[in-house]
C-alpha cells in the first residue's frame, strides 16, 4: 500500500464564543492515500466542509485552528509561511466547490481562468498554456473545447461549469483533489456524469480524492474509504464496503436508514374512484427571452401542452431535471404566474382565466410548501404571525386562528413556544415544518410541495416525508409533489409525471413508471439515481 | 416522531448584533455623540443663557467670543450669538428632520409600489423619479422659494420635494429583489392583498436601507436649508437659522470672523455627525460585515 499523501492528526478548530458549541471540528484524524477516494459524510453542521477548508487554508477569520497538524507529503502545512502555502494550493492540492457559478469569475472567459491558475504557478506550468487548456477541456469531456475556452461562464450549463471547475483544479496535475459537495447543485443525470468523470480521472492520474457529501448514494458509487462526522466529531471510519454494509456507530446506522431508496412498489395505490380535485388540460406557458438588440426573440416553452389529473387523497409526483418546467408547472397551478393556454380545472371549475381578484377567494383551497425553508418565511415576523396572517387577513378572529396555529404546531411536531419565536431561531427542518403548518391553516384541498425536502439533510428529509404522508392519510388531501429526486418520488407518490423540456413524457403509477420506464428519458433518469447505478456493474 | 428541542444556535437576536456592530464603528459613535450634544444644546441652551436671541445690546456690538457672558461673542447689533445659534439650531434641525420625514414617507411609498408592482406602473413611477432627479435641485429650490413665502414649513416642503427620489430608488431596488423571494410568493398563496404584502410583509424587510438613507437625507436637508437661507431665499430674519446667520456674517468676514465661524462649525458638525451615523448604520445593518 502507498504511503499516505495527506495526514490530518488531532485537528481541532475553535468556533467563536457565542456559537452553540466550542469547536467546529474536534480531534479529527485521518489519512488519505494516493489513488484512493475518501468520502467524508455527515449532515450540515457536522464540520465536513470546515475540515476541507482548513486543509486548503480557506477558513474564515472567525475560525481558528486550535491544535493538530495537517501534513501533505510529510510537510506540515500549518507552520508554513503564506508564500510557501500558496505554492502548494492549486498545484499539489486543489479544490472544487458546490456552486460552480459563484466559484467562477463571470467576467473572464473559461480559458483565461484556467490559464490564470497556471500563471500563478509558473514553475509547474507547461510552456504551451493555450494548448494545455484545450487538452484539459477535452479531458473533462466538454464538447468543442476550442470554442468552449472562449466562452464566459454564464453561457454554460451547471454541469458544464462544474466540468470547467474540474479542469481548473486539474490544470497542474495535483496529487490531492478535494471535492466539496461538487454534485449537490446538479441534476441526477448530470450528477452521475460528473461522478463518473471524477472517478475516471482519479483512476487514470492515480490522484487521491477527498470527496465531501451528505448523500450515501454517492458514497456507495465512488468511495474506497469512508469517514462519518457528527457535530464536529469523527464517529466512524473504515473501508466503504465495511461502513456501508456493517455500520458500527449508531449515528451511521441512523444516517443509512434515512437514505431514500428506490421503492418499486410503494404498495400505495390511489383510489381510482376518488373525486378529481385538480385536472390540468393542455396547459402551456412560453417565456420570451429577448435576444441581443437585433437578434431573434428566443422562445422557451417552459410548460408545453401538459395534462394530468390529481384525485382526492392521492399524491402525484412531478419529476424531471432542472429546466424541465416542473417548478413552473407548480406555480401555474398556484396561479402565481399566468398560463398562456389550457385549462386548470380545480374542484370542477376552470380557474385558468380567472382574474386575481376573483381567484383570491379560492386561494385558501390550494396551498404550497416551498423549497427553501430559509427564504419562504418572512424573517421579520414571528412564527405565530406567519401562521395566522392568512386566516386573519380573511376575517378569522385572531383567537380562533391562534388556536388553530397552536394545534398545527403540535401536529407538525413543534413546541407551543415556537409561536412567539422568529424563523432564524429554527433549523431548516423545523422551518419546513412551519411551512407545512402554514399551508394547512386553511384546510386546503390541494397541497403543492415544490422540492419541499430537497434542501434538507437526509435524516430530516425522512422525517418530513413521513409527516407529509401522515397528514395526507389523516386529511385525504390531494398532493402534487415536485422533486428532482426519484428516490423521494418513489417513496411518497401514487402516480408519477415525468417532464422533459416542458413536455410530459410519461404519466402513470409510480411502480409502472419507475419500475418499468417506457421512455429512454425516464430510463436515463432511473439509471442515474445515485447508489443504484454502479453497484450493479 | 423524534422529539425536537428548540435549537440553541444563533442565540443572540439580530437586533443585539446590529447594536454591537454599530458600537464597534468608532466614527458612528462619535457622530451620534455630536448629534445628541447639538440637539440637547439647541433644546436646553436658550433657557440656560442669560440673553434672549433678539435682545439687542448696542454697547456690546462685535464683542469677540468669551467676552463676559457672551461665550460666542455678539453680532453687529449686539445680540448674543450663542442664543441665536441655539435658536437657529432648533429651526435648522427641525427643518432637516421634518424634510427627512416627508421625503422618506413619499420615497418609501413610491419605491415600494413601483418595486412590488413593476411592469407599467413601476416604469411610470420610476420615470417620474428620474424626471425629478433630472432637475438641478438647487435651482429648483431657488425658483420655488422665489414664488412662495419662505416660512420654515414651506422650506421643509420644498426640500422634501427635491430629496425623496434617492429613498425611492433605494427602496425600489430592494423591494424588486425581495419580491421574488419565496416568502412573498407564500403571502400571495395565502391570498393576502397587495397592500398588505407591500406594507406589512415587504416594508419591515427594507427598514435597514430606509433608515440609512433617512439619516443621510437629514444631513443633506440641513445643508440645503443652510444653502438657500444663505442666499437669502430661505428662513427670513429676524428668525435665525444657521444659513441666514452665515449670510449676515459675510460682510464682516475680515473684522469679525467669529460671526461666520460659529454657525459654520455648527453646520459642519451636524452634517458630518449625521453622515457618520449613516455610515455606521449601513455597516451595522448589513449582516455580511460580520465576516470581515
Amino acid at each position: 500500500m502507498e504511503d499516505p499523501v495527506l495526514v490530518v492528526e488531532n485537528l481541532t478548530i475553535a468556533l467563536p464564543k457565542e456559537m452553540d458549541r466550542a469547536h467546529a471540528v474536534e480531534n479529527v484524524s485521518f489519512e488519505l492515500r494516493g489513488g484512493r477516494v475518501l468520502c467524508i459524510v455527515g449532515e450540515s453542521g457536522s464540520g465536513k466542509s470546515v475540515t476541507a477548508n482548513a486543509i486548503m487554508g480557506l477558513l474564515p477569520s472567525t475560525l481558528t485552528i486550535a491544535s493538530g497538524s495537517i501534513r501533505l507529503r510529510g510537510r506540515e502545512l500549518l507552520s508554513l509561511s503564506g508564500q510557501d502555502r500558496r505554492g502548494i494550493y492549486g498545484r499539489i492540492v486543489s479544490i472544487i466547490f458546490q456552486d460552480p457559478l459563484s466559484a467562477l469569475n463571470p467576467l473572464m472567459t473559461v480559458g483565461d481562468q484556467i490559464i490564470e491558475v497556471m500563471d500563478a504557478h509558473p514553475e509547474a506550468a507547461p510552456q504551451d498554456r493555450r494548448g494545455r487548456v484545450i487538452e484539459l477541456l477535452t479531458e473533462v469531456g466538454l464538447p468543442d473545447p476550442k470554442l468552449m475556452a472562449e466562452q464566459y461562464p454564464f453561457r454554460l450549463s451547471g454541469g458544464q461549469r462544474q466540468r470547467v471547475m474540474i479542469a481548473m483544479a486539474l490544470a497542474l496535475d495535483p496529487d490531492v483533489l478535494i471535492a466539496d459537495e461538487p454534485t449537490t447543485a446538479l441534476d441526477v443525470t448530470t450528477q452521475a456524469q460528473i461522478l463518473e468523470l471524477i472517478h475516471r480521472l482519479q483512476r487514470r492520474k492515480r490522484m487521491a480524492v477527498m470527496f465531501i457529501t451528505h448523500d450515501f448514494g454517492v458514497v456507495a458509487d465512488i468511495a474506497d474509504h469512508v469517514i462519518v462526522m457528527e457535530k464536529g466529531h469523527l464517529v466512524e471510519q473504515g473501508p466503504a464496503s465495511e461502513v456501508l454494509v456493517r455500520p458500527r456507530a449508531p449515528y451511521t446506522v441512523r444516517l443509512l436508514a434515512a437514505v431514500p431508496k428506490m421503492h418499486d412498489g410503494t404498495g400505495r395505490v390511489g383510489d381510482p374512484d376518488a373525486p378529481v380535485v385538480l385536472s390540468i388540460e393542455n396547459l402551456t406557458k412560453t417565456y420570451h427571452a429577448s435576444g441581443s438588440l437585433f437578434g431573434k426573440i428566443r422562445e422557451v416553452r417552459a410548460v408545453d401542452d401538459v395534462s394530468f389529473t390529481v384525485r382526492k387523497g392521492e399524491t402525484v409526483g412531478v419529476v424531471g431535471e432542472s429546466g424541465s418546467g416542473k417548478s413552473t408547472l407548480g406555480r401555474l397551478v398556484m396561479k402565481l404566474i399566468d398560463s398562456d393556454s389550457g385549462r386548470i380545472v380545480f374542484d370542477g371549475e376552470d380557474v385558468a382565466p380567472m382574474p386575481e381578484a376573483q381567484f383570491r377567494s379560492r386561494r385558501p383551497h390550494i396551498q404550497m410548501v416551498f423549497q427553501d425553508p430559509f427564504a419562504s418565511l418572512n424573517p421579520r415576523h414571528t412564527i405565530g404571525r406567519i401562521l395566522t396572517v392568512g386566516p386573519v387577513g380573511r376575517g378569522t378572529p385572531i383567537g380562533e386562528a391562534r388556536q388553530r396555529a397552536m394545534h398545527l404546531l403540535d401536529r407538525v411536531g413543534l413546541q407551543p413556544s415556537a409561536y412567539e419565536r422568529y424563523p432564524h431561531e429554527f433549523s431548516g427542518g423545523q422551518r419546513q415544518r412551519v411551512g407545512i403548518a402554514r399551508a394547512l391553516m386553511f384546510d386546503p384541498h390541494l397541497l403543492i410541495a415544490d422540492e419541499a425536502v430537497s434542501a434538507l439533510d437526509v435524516s430530516i428529509q425522512a422525517q418530513i416525508l413521513e409527516l407529509l404522508d401522515e397528514i395526507q392519510r389523516e386529511t385525504r388531501i390531494a398532493m402534487v409533489f415536485i422533486t428532482h429526486d426519484l428516490r423521494v418520488a418513489s417513496q411518497i407518490c401514487d402516480q408519477v409525471a415525468v417532464m422533459q423540456s416542458g413536455r410530459l413524457v410519461e404519466f402513470g403509477s409510480t411502480a409502472d413508471v419507475l419500475g418499468n420506464p417506457g421512455t429512454p428519458y425516464t430510463r436515463s433518469l432511473v439509471a442515474a439515481v445515485p447508489g443504484a447505478g454502479r453497484a450493479s456493474n | 416522531m423524534t422529539e425536537l428541542p428548540l435549537p440553541t444556535y444563533g442565540t443572540a437576536p439580530p437586533r443585539n448584533r446590529t447594536l454591537r456592530r454599530f458600537l464597534r464603528h468608532r466614527l458612528a459613535v462619535v457622530g451620534l455623540a455630536i448629534i445628541v450634544i447639538l440637539t440637547v444644546a439647541c433644546i436646553v441652551g436658550p433657557w440656560l443663557l442669560p440673553y434672549d436671541q433678539l435682545y439687542i445690546d448696542l454697547r456690546a456690538r462685535f464683542a469677540p467670543p468669551m467676552t463676559g457672558a457672551h461665550i460666542f461673542g455678539t453680532d453687529p447689533l449686539g445680540r448674543d450669538i450663542a442664543a441665536r445659534l441655539f435658536m437657529a439650531g432648533r429651526v435648522s434641525l427641525l427643518v432637516g428632520f421634518m424634510a427627512m420625514v416627508i421625503s422618506t414617507i413619499v420615497g418609501t411609498f413610491v419605491g415600494v409600489v413601483a418595486g412590488y408592482h413593476g411592469g407599467r406602473l413601476g416604469a411610470v413611477l420610476m420615470r417620474i423619479v428620474d424626471g425629478f432627479l433630472s432637475f438641478p435641485a438647487i435651482f429648483l429650490l431657488l425658483t420655488l422659494a422665489a414664488f412662495v413665502k419662505p416660512s420654515p414649513f414651506m422650506i421643509t416642503v420644498i426640500i422634501a420635494v427635491t430629496s425623496w427620489m434617492q429613498v425611492a430608488r433605494v427602496v425600489e431596488a430592494e423591494v424588486r429583489s425581495l419580491r421574488e423571494r419565496d416568502f412573498i410568493l407564500a403571502a400571495r398563496m395565502l391570498g393576502l392583498s397587495s397592500s398588505h404584502i407591500m406594507f406589512r410583509e415587504l416594508l419591515p424587510n427594507v427598514a435597514g436601507p430606509i433608515i440609512v438613507s433617512a439619516t443621510l437625507t437629514i444631513a443633506n436637508a440641513i445643508l440645503l436649508e443652510a444653502y438657500i437661507s444663505f442666499l437669502g431665499y430661505g428662513i427670513q430674519p429676524p428668525l435665525p437659522s444657521w444659513g441666514n446667520m452665515l449670510n449676515g456674517a459675510q460682510q464682516y468676514l475680515a473684522t469679525a470672523p467669529w460671526l461666520a465661524i460659529v454657525p459654520g462649525v455648527a453646520i459642519t458638525l451636524a452634517v458630518t455627525g449625521f453622515n457618520f451615523v449613516g455610515d455606521g448604520l449601513r455597516d451595522a445593518l448589513d449582516a455580511r460585515s460580520d465576516l470581515s
